[in-house]
């Protein structure tokens, strides 16, 4: 044992793998809630992935969750998309949000070509984010839409069922909805951190 | 003054193979029923020995196995013609030969470059279409034409330069009247150079004006006298099929060669397409005709074909395809969308224009939209498609999902947040609403913007949720 090697210089070198994660670049891409903000690994909804968001039933607050983004995100440069949206948006509650309905695009597709709208519009690179209500999405169809993400650099949130929670999924975040007693949010999944205990309240706007 | 010549030595041929590309051998034969013979052979032909000129019963004496085609002039004409569009982007000043496509670039090349470059334009253009060419270039129309079929790539440019290059061409190459060519040989006049030197009477008492008006045209004395070549207004291209098609699959290839012409020819002209029909003939003489419109005049070839195929597949074929046509009326200018340089997209983006028409392609003309609001302030009115939104805000609140018609709203009594807000309005058109709305929250926690009849707060009405 008289060859006695510095422990920095291997550590230098960078041939030993320490076992550390890959650390979470900050993100640019704030919720708008800051104490789901707070939460998440990346400060934010994942760059350029999916995010899933998982609703007992509609109409609990589930748009409320994104439209801080929408409104931030369209005033930049690039549209927003909504791919066989469920109910029609309603332009005067979108705009009391702050999101400029003219940089809006709906898409209106059959069941069948949903997964394949969402994914050409992420793929094009040309949307900010992407919003889709997949029926039939498997595991398979969630990965390809988060290939697509990634190349387009887009954001892609996929609302689907709770009942999906069971199933593993490709996308880098997924949220749970939780609308009785009180509206929280549930991290289920979160690429790049631990996923966290305890739910966030959400305080959806107080309508008078 | 300088004139290039595109000189098109197998314009028929060419067509016939792009058309149906095959690598066997491939003749065209032309002529009466008993006496066909052949006007052109392909290279494979060629190395079988099989030469123009030959009776066809000689050449399959030849040759057991080859392709015979019958050649038609007029799709000789209609693809001089289509070149010649295509070349229009280059020169306003484009006249037609036989055989040959000729412009005038001396403008030109401020615009395109020196002639090398412009040449290697031309080229790039005519191999990406398969058309084979030689190209050359000389002050004069007429002694480009010549050069070119001397040999490929001359360039005069200097009127200088010109009877020095003009010297050597033995006269069979010269494009004189037949009649001279074939007798001056015999007077031991073998090259223009020669020709060029002798006295003009004698000429003219041999020959006639016709000769001397052939020369001072090659060297420039006389103007060209060629007629400017107009572009049709319409483009119009017919593909017939070598067999039989009776799945889409098989027409993809044809269409990608048609989008690609199209695409070519609205360059010439500096246009764009939003409307164009795709016909599928069919044996009976019936035909279905595939609408393709686009949004904005478009002219990429890429997108053209994509969108034509996109509405091509969804097409249920009544019968076998004969031939493709491809019809293109409605050609508004051209006008490319403009691009950030500081464009943040990632580098292989599709814009979003293109994006659209893929989307519109494959779901439908009025699958993608944006909604606007109207100044009506019933709900089911308040927004329509394509509607220019306004920005004026609403005091009450709104829901961010609105039902296309009020239904019931099932369980149990929900909980009023907020309301009423009363709207009374309509009585002009028929569409009397008189209601007060209520926000309310169902006992599952779902937030919805209700109403019911004035002063009732029962049989709940669903609008919207806030969602």
């Amino acid at each position: 044992m008289s060859a006695v090697v510095a422990l920095s210089t291997l550590l230098d070198a960078q041939q030993v793998w320490r076992g550390r994660a890959m650390p979470v670049p900050a993100g640019e891409q704030p919720t708008g809630w800051a104490a789901l903000d707070a939460l998440l690994p990346s400060g934010g909804w994942p760059e350029a992935s999916l995010s899933e968001i998982l609703l007992p039933l509609d109409g609990v607050g589930e748009l409320q969750l994104v439209l801080p983004t929408l409104a931030r995100l369209s005033r930049g440069a690039r549209p927003l998309v909504l791919v066989a949206p469920p109910y029609a948006p309603c332009v005067a509650g979108w705009r009391q949000h702050g999101v400029d309905m003219r940089r809006v695009e709906i898409v209106t597709a059959l069941e069948r070509d949903v997964l394949w709208a969402t994914e050409q519009c992420l793929r094009s690179g040309s949307c900010a984010a992407v919003l889709a209500w997949p029926q039939q999405a498997d595991d398979r169809a969630l990965r390809r839409l988060q290939v697509a993400a990634d190349s387009g650099r887009a954001l892609a949130f996929a609302f689907r069922d709770r009942r999906h929670l069971a199933n593993a999924s490709p996308a880098a975040l997924r949220l749970e909805l939780e609308a009785a007693p009180r509206a929280r949010v549930w991290v289920r999944k979160c690429r790049g951190g631990a996923v966290p205990a305890q739910p966030v309240p959400l305080a959806l706007a107080a309508l008078h | 003054m300088l004139w290039a010549c595109v000189l098109l030595p197998q314009l028929a041929l060419d067509g016939v193979l792009r058309r149906q590309p095959t690598a066997g051998p491939l003749v065209l034969v032309a002529g009466a029923a008993q006496a066909r013979s052949i006007v052109a052979v392909n290279p494979a032909a060629r190395e079988a020995g099989l030469r123009v000129g030959q009776r066809l019963s000689a050449a399959q004496a030849l040759l057991a196995r080859f392709d015979a085609l019958p050649y038609e002039p007029d799709a000789v004409d209609r693809w001089q013609q289509f070149l010649a569009a295509v070349a229009y982007r280059y020169s306003s000043e484009v006249s037609l030969l036989p055989h040959a496509i000729v412009l005038e670039v001396s403008r030109s090349m401020g615009l395109f470059g020196p002639w090398p470059r412009l040449e290697s334009l031309l080229r790039a253009d005519f191999t990406a279409l398969g058309f084979r060419h030689r190209i050359s270039v000389a002050p004069t129309a007429h002694a480009a034409y010549v050069l070119a079929g001397v040999e490929d790539g001359q360039a005069v440019l200097t009127p200088e330069a010109l009877p020095r290059a003009l010297q050597n061409v033995p006269l069979h190459k010269s494009r004189l009247p037949a009649v001279t060519a074939a007798a001056l040989p015999g007077m031991g006049i073998r090259s223009l150079g020669q020709l060029l030197r002798m006295p003009r009477d004698g000429l003219r008492r041999r020959f006639g004006a016709e000769l001397l008006l052939a020369l001072d045209r090659l060297t420039g004395e006389t103007p060209a006298g060629l007629d400017c070549f107009r572009p049709p207004d319409r483009f119009d291209l017919r593909v017939e099929l070598s067999h039989e098609v009776e799945n889409i699959a098989a027409l993809v290839f044809p269409l990608r060669r048609m989008t690609a012409d199209l695409a070519a020819w609205l360059a010439g002209r500096d246009g764009g397409v939003q409307r164009f029909v795709l016909r599928l003939e069919h044996r009976d003489g019936s035909s279905t005709d595939v609408q393709v419109g686009l949004l904005t005049p478009e002219r990429e070839a890429g997108l053209l074909f994509e969108v034509a195929r996109g509405r091509l597949e969804q097409v249920q074929l009544p019968g076998p395809v004969l031939a493709l046509r491809l019809l293109a009326r409605e050609l508004p200018p051209f006008v490319p969308a403009g691009r950030d340089l500081f464009d943040e997209r990632p580098a292989n983006a599709l814009p979003i224009e293109q994006l659209r028409e893929r989307l519109r392609a494959r779901l439908g003309d009025h699958a993608v939209h944006q909604l606007g609001s109207t100044t009506d302030p019933r709900p089911e009115r308040a927004q329509r498609i394509a509607a220019r939104d306004d920005g004026g805000q609403e005091p009450s609140p709104r829901p961010t999902w609105l039902l296309d018609r009020p239904i019931p709203l099932r369980g149990m009594a929900p909980r009023i947040l907020s309301g009423p807000e009363r709207l009374e309005t309509g009585w002009w058109d028929g569409g009397e609403v008189c209601r007060d709305y209520y926000v309310v929250e169902t006992a599952q926690g779902q937030r919805a913007w209700a109403f019911c009849a004035p002063g009732e707060q029962a049989g709940w009405m669903l609008q919207g949720w806030f969602a």
